[in-house]
């Protein structure tokens, strides 16, 4: 009965198939098939990729200069992607990384502007380092602001959060001026990694970068880098300055 | 990875490499570039085939543009391929072989043929594998100025297209003394998948004609602060930029005229008083071209391979994979330019018709480049046209219509979702209308509502069923698709039924012009949406650029069936998934 009713299938999908490719009749089914594969794969099914470096740069640090990097990635189709995102920074004088943080997200587009993301974030460093599992959402707001807001839940069970907004000015085609903020926030201390709740620290920055060609650009520019509250009182007590501004200069690359 | 060199021929650039070119070369500067080479067998550049049989072999080749070598696929080693000479009435037999690595195919632009012969890979035939020679036959059942190129990955945008012209059985109705093919193209030394991948990561890496802070302060000077600002607000509320003319630029494309730059500058020679047929050809990947020959009015005589009525105009744009034929009559003997500005600004083909070769004629600058405006974004209130809303004339309840993209109150559900930014709230039909950086333009300038078929159109029932599309994209992810959905997720073909006539609308929800092309039959574009019943010569096409934010119909008799392609002629938008496949049912439509 089964077997009836499944050799009955088979035969009206195969009838079926073969009605709705015309060209069926004319060339090798199997061959036909494969190159149907191929068209649709090729027009609008292809797998694309980026990496970015937004900020690869040396900041003035008051004497104490550091290496910068800010960098994301992603590999995919137009919704789905895997995204990686890593920053940190280097102490130049001493030799250590101050930072060094690493994110690899899935991400999907929910909306035309909009991805949804979530994931792992693991930190090199400070010492001890964490891991967290990490949700945010990336895109295009209104009026051209590019924004990145992102929670965390440490492996301390600990909860933070970091809001990301960039805006760009384009002073000629190739000259571009971007300003941008950073926020990072905590909901409860984490004292073994310097991380005291409420708004811990923000950094905001004016860049100049010119595009000697749209995936290559050096840039200088200032940053301010501020830290507060119970943060503040953690990094006064390691002896650092809690209030910096920083001279900087790096360069922007895609490809 | 990191290229340093602009491959855009900017005015200054290009007087200095004249000058340059002049200097260095005062023995033979009377002499085009393409006439030194010797490398082609007549004066158009083009070589010639012609006969009932054709042996073609596509290639791999190192072509050189302006002294740079770049890579390219080319049939018989031509770029453009070789014209293909043919007769109306002729039975043709092509052998075309492929020596490439990869797939290849050659598509009969415009060509009415069995669908098994129009040669796309997945729909028609299974492609040609290399080291294999596949042969088209088919009966030629049509006359007028065509083209072939590949239908396989991106090898158009490297050479693989070129001319065909087929001399109609009975007389010519459009009288000439001497004839010119006109291919225009646009060349890239990048290799192209790196162009779509670069779309995909950064969708206007190739515009250098935004907006700058510049702009906005002489606008405020020009408009007052308050709407210059309210207006760059508007368009960053909805972030869409209104420099997106073009995806692909003169920042990398060098424009071609029957494969020459503009500083090889194609030649060619006319006697005072002739008239001159120039077959014009957009071959080009991305490129929508507005063509110009200061001081010759052009008469237009043919459009995509079909005789229209007369008619004079000063200026045309070719949308990519359109045909015009146009007649010009020179009388001086002074040489003129013939200016192919791309529709964004950013470069051209040029050429210079000439009594004699040594002539030439100033190069006009490039004009400003345009914006678009609210009308692009069918939120222009005033425009809006109720008569055209309706359905005059036509029998609604007879109609199937395709009641997905109309809800109750007759406004327009979009498609939604990721690959979608929704703007055509109001759309109107826009034929009539100059196309976009024309509407100023000082003289005459061609509009659709212009063409009128020479012959009357062979079908002329009204439509029994109508089905609307939506042209739909997000620029910021580069992803292009009718009705939202991209042809790599689309499930199964558009079916039409045998000799069933039907009207097809297209809704452009994007900020883009859109050729939009159909395989294996001309379709009659309805140009008097009053008259459409009663008009039986309304010009019929195998391509119409749909404007932004417009609304038009097409009416299609389905004759021809079997499987043939649908998309946009863009080749990168076609790529990223706006297709379909139009099936031809060989059954009567269900009631």
């Amino acid at each position: 009965m089964n077997r009836v009713v499944i050799s009955l299938l088979v035969t009206f999908i195969a009838s079926s198939v073969f009605a709705q490719n015309a060209a069926d009749a004319f060339y090798d089914p199997a061959e036909m098939a494969k190159a149907r594969a191929a068209l649709k794969s090729n027009h609008g099914g292809q797998l694309n990729s980026l990496i970015l470096g937004e900020r690869l740069e040396y900041q003035s640090n008051d004497g104490n200069p550091l290496s910068v990097w800010e960098a994301q990635g992603w590999v995919g189709g137009d919704i789905q992607k895997l995204w990686f995102k890593t920053e940190g920074e280097y102490e130049v004088d001493e030799g250590r990384f101050e930072e060094a943080e690493v994110q690899a997200l899935y991400s999907r587009a929910i909306s035309p502007f909009w991805d949804l993301q979530a994931g792992i974030r693991h930190d090199i460093k400070p010492d001890p380092s964490r891991n967290y599992a990490v949700i945010g959402a990336q895109g295009l707001a209104p009026y051209w602001f590019e924004f990145d807001g992102q929670l965390f839940m440490s492996d301390e069970g600990d909860l933070s959060a970091r809001l990301e907004a960039e805006y760009e000015f384009r002073l000629t085609q190739r000259l571009m001026l971007q300003p941008r903020l950073e926020l990072n926030g905590a909901f409860s201390d984490d004292e073994d990694i310097g991380v005291g709740s409420g708004l811990s620290t923000a950094a905001a920055g004016l860049r100049l970068r010119y595009e000697i060609t749209r995936e290559f650009a050096p840039y200088i520019g200032i940053s301010w880098n501020r830290t507060f509250g119970k943060t503040q009182d953690f990094v006064r007590a390691e002896g650092e300055d809690s209030d910096q501004v920083s001279w900087v200069a790096g360069v922007r690359f895609w490809f | 990875m990191i290229r340093l060199r602009q491959k855009k021929i900017d005015r200054r650039r290009f007087l200095q490499k004249t000058a340059a070119f002049g200097g260095a070369l005062a023995l033979q500067a009377t002499m085009p570039a393409w006439a030194r080479s010797g490398t082609h067998t007549d004066l158009s550049g083009l070589k010639t085939l012609s006969g009932t049989q054709f042996d073609l072999h596509v290639a791999a080749a190192r072509h050189t543009i302006d002294g740079e070598q770049g890579r390219a696929v080319l049939i018989n080693g031509q770029l453009p391929a070789p014209l293909l000479r043919w007769r109306e009435g002729d039975e043709l037999t092509l052998n075309v072989t492929n020596h490439l690595k990869a797939d290849t195919s050659i598509h009969w632009h415009g060509i009415l043929l069995p669908f098994q012969m129009d040669g796309v890979p997945g729909v028609t035939f299974p492609g040609i594998k290399p080291g294999e020679t596949f042969t088209y036959e088919f009966p030629l059942i049509q006359a007028g100025t065509y083209w072939y190129h590949s239908h396989s990955g991106l090898q158009e945008q490297l050479g693989h297209y070129g001319p065909i012209v087929i001399e109609p059985k009975s007389s010519d109705p459009v009288a000439y003394d001497r004839e010119y093919v006109i291919v225009l193209s646009d060349w890239t030394f990048e290799d192209p998948h790196r162009v779509f991948a670069k779309l995909k990561k950064m969708s206007d890496n190739y515009n250098f004609q935004q907006r700058t802070v510049d702009d906005f302060f002489d606008d405020a000077a020009e408009e007052g602060f308050d709407k210059a600002l309210s207006e760059r607000l508007m368009w960053g509320a909805m972030r869409m930029n209104p420099t997106d003319i073009a995806d692909v630029t003169g920042a990398t494309y060098t424009y071609l005229l029957n494969g020459h730059s503009p500083l090889e500058n194609w030649t060619g020679l006319f006697k005072p008083g002739e008239r001159v047929r120039l077959r014009f050809i957009n071959a080009a990947a991305m490129s929508i071209f507005n063509v110009r020959i200061p001081g010759l009015p052009m008469t237009v005589v043919q459009a995509d391979g079909l005789n229209v009525r007369p008619v004079e105009t000063d200026e045309f744009q070719i949308g990519v994979a359109e045909t015009y034929d146009v007649i010009v009559q020179p009388e001086a003997r002074q040489a003129y330019t013939l200016m192919a500005e791309s529709n964004d600004r950013s470069g051209f083909a040029r050429a210079t018709l000439t009594p004699e070769l040594g002539m030439v004629a100033p190069v006009p600058d490039l004009r400003p480049r345009p914006t678009l405006t609210m009308k692009d974004m069918a939120m222009d209130h005033s425009t809006m046209d109720h008569s055209q809303m309706t359905h005059d004339g036509m029998d609604h309840a007879a109609m199937g219509h395709d009641k997905s993209s109309m809800n109750k109150n007759g406004t327009h559900e979009h498609a939604t979702g990721p690959g979608v930014v929704g703007l055509a709230m109001n759309p109107t039909n826009r034929l009539a209308e100059r196309p976009n950086g024309l509407e100023d333009a000082p003289h005459r300038v061609l509009v659709y509502t212009g063409l009128k078929a020479l012959d009357r159109n062979p079908d002329t029932r009204n439509p029994e069923r109508e089905m609307e599309l939506h042209l739909t994209s997000n620029m910021e992810r580069y992803m292009w698709s009718f009705d939202g959905v991209k042809f790599s997720e689309v499930d199964g073909p558009i079916v039409f039924y045998k000799d069933e006539r039907l009207r097809l609308t297209l809704v452009n929800d994007t900020m883009m012009p859109h050729p939009i092309h159909l395989h294996g039959m001309f379709f009659d574009v309805v140009t008097n949406e009053a008259a459409k019943a009663t008009d039986p010569y309304k010009p019929r096409k195998h391509t119409i650029v749909v404007k932004p934010g417009e609304k038009l119909s097409v009416d299609i008799t389905a004759d021809a069936v079997g499987d043939w392609a649908f998309h946009c002629h863009l080749l990168y938008h076609m790529h990223a998934g706006m297709m379909r496949v139009v099936s031809i049912r060989d059954e009567v439509a269900p009631t």
